[in-house]
């Protein structure tokens, strides 16, 4: 009994050093040579797999960088400036800084401004029913609501507004990997400089129809009247026939756009509201009691005399409004 | 025994409420949305202004290239503006809005354009007559004809094909065409065998049209090189590739064109605009369609000049029905559903159809329970539940080896799916991509 | 895209008060077929067999063929709402047609206890784990039978006798299949002549007064529903066709060199599962080969494993474990046997 025991170890244990000696033998002889370097900028690098980079996968960037000479158009956005300078530090290469950016949704047609005047039956991915038709509404330029770039997004920063019908981003989950761009088969999506306090500016409408239609098609939609491109102090708005586009590198946020904008198509985000101009004392002694007799809410609604409350049509959930 | 192609195919509903109607004429609309990309190709280039006075037949767009064709006003008017009107494409597209002058006279008077046997043009004056006059593909593909009649010398061809079948169901312009005008549909078929200089040619018509196959038979009595060939009712039959194969038992090889065995395939309606415009010198302006559907008040077949809205033929059927849900551009099995009737009718424009409530709505899809049902009815011997499953997610590479060019999208398999699977959505979705791809490459 | 797929089968609801113009793509038709209707289609073509096992093997058949049904259809539902988390699709018929099926290839006394577990098996392990309908790639119903089978191989092979036991429900006396009492007999040393009075006759064995399992009796019974299947074209003619002629032509062959020592092709046919599996187990749609060419390759594998196990191997029956096998090649057999293309070969014919 005991004997067969004995038997079976030394016969496992033989087939295991054997197998043993054969791995060893194998992996010296087709050793693969990789450069080391490869590995520690792939321990740098964020591990995302995103392909923001344009690479497929982390260590196939790490590849590319540890084999080009000149890495500065090389980018990864999820690390952002302080990776690649660790990169640029390892390898004793040059790198160009770029400005964070987050991506922004370029249309603020939601369900209640923009009414649906068909039914679509189908597959709901934006790429297929773009196919179809110019969409649910009348208005072919804007967001179709099926979701493609909810779907695409790695770091869940995107998520589709049910209320709305648009999809929302999340500032500080996104990465600016550039996915949703390329799953938007309407280039509606954008990439625009972030800031700290996640301030931005920007026209909601790319509909490139004549005024009268593009209204009626959606109430908060530029109509081209390019009130804006006038008032701009830095010609940051850049005018096409029919419709208004900021360009975000020459924009200061100055805020005078948005309130000349009569469809309130220019949307500010995250910015506080605008401090009340109280000319004299005695006159702000007064308005305490018109404030005290109106609700909150309403006096946003009705404009009490030497109030300047601006309707901020903000993509994010209002905040209440405290106005001094 | 009928002839017809051995693989796949299906049986839908007939449905050809409009088959014993004569055509009717339109009356002249009061404006006209001509948009110039009615055709497969380049869109054509508009050569009027604003305020421009036109004359009926006139020229108001250039062909923008060799496959692309001239486009023709089909009344006297002034044009008053260049617009961006919804198309059945779904999509804006650029148009030339007439208003039709009332006071014209040529508007309104109906011209007798009685037989005309001889033929006396010569084969190159045929070729260019084509090209100037815009005749395209009336079957539905707007082709420009004159792309498909240029034969190199190279290209050995044996064989016209006229593509008399119309499989859709519903549809019934080409059969109330052949029916009406076989004369001149003979003569315009002994016009293009000069034209390429052969000597045989071939009707195909489904055998659900067995008057129309008497009227033709008869018609074509005294010219030896024409024939009928009846053909088994099957969709889809009318598809150039299978109706090659169904008569003369040639395939087209993959990627192919007809041209590659020996034929050239043409629509009865094409066949009928190149005897106007050859024997009378009548540029493309008018088609007969179709408005079907089964609640309509009077449904019927329409000589509608082109740039005529919807609304208008819509209103002359006795105005929308209550209860429709869908309105489509077309044969239910290949055609566009559109958005409303402000979408004007264009040189591919064979019928519209009414369809209500019941019938409108698609089902909701389960999953694929591998029943095979598309597999054997798709008529280029496709696998639509893996192309569907590629499609989907994202194999396009595979999906591109796996044929999916080839696809005619006739929607078969669409129509048998148990599971209401939407196969065709996802199979053109990655044609699509594959294209773009391929185009990318090169 | 991955993600999308959940989010895919979601149809908008059409609020039938909404009267707004519904647009899709083509094509705007379809056909009447559905996949419930082809549920509906297999219900009806065992119900002759159905019958056959109710006049054999009464109430006992009936017990067991609605515990079947009923603990399917519970594991299912219970499956999907707690375990998995996903949409319920009880309704779609398909767990009833797996339970009736596990339930034809059971013997009508098996204690039900071990019926439950059988249905246990072929819906969770067979069906669920590889994700529902659509998904699986062996057949439910014969995993459950197998798996029933290699674990209480007594029970599963004590068969009561046909007739006698029908208004009963002790299972008093028990007999043996005619391709049991075959196997042990030329095992014994005896030929097919001493045993031609032991089996059944070839009629009875078409009409199904004989034992075995409640489903796979009656040839003419289960003949009569594969030609309605035929008629309504829920199943082509290749798989079962060529898995009878394929068993005949081979247990033909062995017959023909020896008489003695190998039965009859009639008798093989007619006895054991060879119908039930031909029409009804081989042709499940989920886990058949999905073109004309495929399937022919897969019949003809599953005739050759039928015929080598009843007559060279251990069990007496193998047309189950025949199907299993086969079952695992159709992903591979799919790949190979593509339908051929129009315009695949250049024919340049010119007249």
């Amino acid at each position: 009994m005991t004997l067969s025991i004995v038997y079976s170890a030394f016969l496992l244990a033989s087939i295991g050093i054997v197998a043993a000696v054969i791995l060893y033998v194998v992996s010296k002889k087709f050793y693969v040579y990789e450069n080391p370097l490869i590995g520690e900028v792939d321990d740098i690098l964020p591990a995302a797999n995103c392909g923001g980079c344009g690479s497929p996968g982390c260590k196939a960037f790490a590849e590319k960088l540890v084999n080009t000479e000149d890495i500065s158009e090389l980018f990864c956005p999820v690390g952002g400036n302080d990776v690649m300078k660790q990169v640029a530090g390892l390898l004793g290469k040059e790198v160009t800084e770029k400005d964070p950016t987050v991506a922004v949704l370029l249309c603020q047609g939601s369900c209640e401004v923009r009414p649906k005047t068909t039914i679509y039956q189908g597959p709901r991915s934006c790429a297929i029913s773009s196919l179809v038709y110019g969409g649910e509404t009348d208005c072919q330029y804007g967001c179709l609501g099926d979701g493609d770039c909810v779907d695409v997004c790695d770091f869940d920063a995107m998520y589709m507004n049910e209320e709305t019908g648009l999809p929302e981003i999340i500032t500080d989950k996104c990465t600016s990997c550039g996915a949703c761009v390329k799953a938007c088969p309407r280039d509606i999506i954008e990439m625009r400089p972030r800031n700290k306090r996640d301030l931005k500016i920007f026209v909601g409408c790319l509909n490139e129809d004549k005024g009268g239609i593009a209204k009626r098609a959606c109430s908060v939609a530029c109509i081209g009247c390019s009130k804006c491109e006038e008032i701009c102090p830095k010609d940051a708005v850049v005018m096409t026939d029919t419709l208004a586009y900021i360009d975000p590198d020459l924009c200061t946020l100055c805020r005078k756009c948005v309130e000349v904008c009569p469809t309130h198509s220019i949307i500010e985000t995250n910015f506080p509201p605008k401090k009340v101009k109280k000319p004299k004392e005695k006159k702000s002694k007064v308005t305490p009691v018109v404030k005290e007799e109106a609700p909150v809410a309403a006096s946003i609604e009705k404009p009490v005399v030497k109030e300047n409350v601006e309707l901020n049509v903000e993509v994010k959930p209002e905040k209440p409004a405290t106005n001094a | 025994m009928l002839k017809t192609f051995p693989k796949g195919g299906i049986h839908p509903a007939e449905n050809k409420i409009t088959s014993s109607k004569a055509i009717q004429r339109m009356p002249v609309p009061k404006v006209v949305y001509v948009p110039i990309a009615q055709h497969i190709g380049i869109p054509s280039e508009i050569i009027v202004d604003r305020k421009d006075k036109v004359e009926m037949g006139q020229v108001i767009a250039k062909s923008g290239g060799f496959v692309s064709s001239n486009i023709h006003t089909p009344v006297a008017g002034t044009v008053t503006k260049l617009d961006m009107i919804v198309d059945s494409s779904g999509y804006k597209k650029q148009c030339i809005v007439i208003r039709t002058d009332q006071k014209n006279e040529s508007n309104f008077e109906v011209k007798e354009y009685p037989l005309l046997q001889e033929i006396t043009m010569s084969s190159e004056g045929i070729l260019k007559r084509v090209l100037d006059h815009g005749i395209v593909g009336l079957g539905g593909a707007t082709f420009p004809s004159h792309v498909k009649l240029n034969v190199k010398e190279s290209q050995h061809i044996d064989c016209l094909i006229i593509n008399g079948v119309e499989c859709e169901p519903y549809l019934t312009a080409d059969h109330r065409l052949m029916l009406e005008k076989a004369d001149e549909i003979i003569v315009g078929v002994q016009i293009l065998l000069k034209a390429l200089h052969i000597d045989k040619a071939v009707i195909g018509i489904e055998n659900n049209k067995k008057d129309a196959i008497k009227v033709l038979k008869q018609a074509c009595l005294h010219d030896p090189r024409i024939k009928v060939a009846a053909l088994k009712v099957k969709y889809p039959q009318g598809s150039e590739k299978q109706l090659i194969k169904s008569i003369l038992n040639r395939e087209v090889p993959k990627g192919g064109l007809p041209l590659d065995v020996g034929v050239i395939v043409h629509n009865v309606g094409t066949i009928f605009a190149i005897y106007q415009a050859i024997q009378y010198d009548i540029p493309l302006m008018e088609r007969v369609v179709t408005i079907t559907g089964k609640k309509l008040d009077h449904p019927a077949n329409f000589w509608v000049k082109i740039g005529t809205p919807i609304k208008d033929l819509v209103e002359e059927v006795g105005g929308i029905p209550e209860g429709t849900r869908k309105i489509v551009n077309g044969g239910p099995m290949m055609g566009k559903a559109i958005k409303n009737t402000d979408v004007p009718v264009t040189k591919g424009t064979s019928g519209i159809l009414i369809i209500s409530e019941s019938e409108a709505s698609r089902q909701e899809s389960k999953n694929c329970i591998r029943c095979s049902n598309c597999v054997f009815v798709c008529p280029m011997g496709l696998e639509p539940h893996l192309l569907m499953n590629l499609s989907e997610k994202g194999f396009y590479e595979r999906a591109e080896s796996e044929d999916i060019m080839t696809c005619i999208e006739c929607g078969s398999c669409s129509f048998v799916c148990p599971s209401h699977r939407p196969l065709l959505d996802y199979i053109r979705f990655g044609k699509d991509i594959v294209k773009k791809l391929q185009t990318a490459k090169n | 895209m991955v993600k999308t797929l959940l989010k895919n089968y979601k149809q908008l609801k059409i609020d039938m008060a909404d009267e707004k113009i519904i647009i899709s793509a083509s094509p705007h038709v379809h056909s009447d077929r559905t996949s419930k209707r082809i549920m509906y289609d297999v219900l009806i073509a065992l119900t002759p067999a159905f019958l056959v096992s109710l006049y054999l093997f009464g109430i006992s058949a009936l017990i067991m063929t609605s515990v079947a049904v009923i603990s399917c259809i519970v594991f299912e539902y219970l499956i999907q709402k707690y375990v998995l988390k996903t949409t319920i699709t009880v309704s779609d018929g398909s767990a009833l047609l797996t339970g009736i099926l596990l339930a034809f290839n059971l013997p009508s006394t098996l204690p039900l206890w071990m019926v439950i577990i059988g249905s246990l098996v072929a819906i969770g392990i067979a069906k669920m784990s590889f994700g529902g309908l659509g998904f699986n790639i062996f057949n439910p119903a014969l995993v459950g039978r197998v798996f029933l089978l290699i674990s209480f191989p007594v029970q599963m092979t004590s068969w009561p006798l046909p007739v006698v036991n029908n208004t009963s429900l002790v299972d008093a006396v028990s007999g043996e299949t005619t391709l049991g009492i075959i196997k042990e007999g030329l095992m014994y040393g005896e030929t097919m002549s001493t045993l031609a009075d032991k089996i059944p006759t070839i009629m009875e064995l078409f009409l199904g007064v004989t034992s075995g399992s409640a489903g796979e009796m009656s040839g003419l019974a289960l003949i009569i529903g594969g030609i309605y299947l035929l008629i309504r074209k829920v199943i082509t003619y290749h798989i079962p066709v060529t898995i009878l002629a394929t068993m005949a032509v081979m247990t033909g062959i062995f017959w023909f060199v020896d008489p003695q020592h190998y039965a009859n092709p009639l008798i093989h046919l007619l006895s054991g599962g060879a119908i039930l599996g031909a029409f009804y187990m081989a042709t499940d749609l989920v886990t058949s080969p999905m073109t004309k060419k495929g399937m022919v390759i897969f019949s003809i594998g599953i005739a050759v494993i039928t015929v080598v196990i009843r007559l060279f191997g251990a069990y007496p029956e193998g047309i189950s474990f025949a199907i299993i096998i086969m079952n695992a090649f159709v992903p591979m057999i799919d790949t190979y046997f593509k339908p051929k293309r129009f315009g695949s070969k250049i024919k340049a014919k010119f007249v």
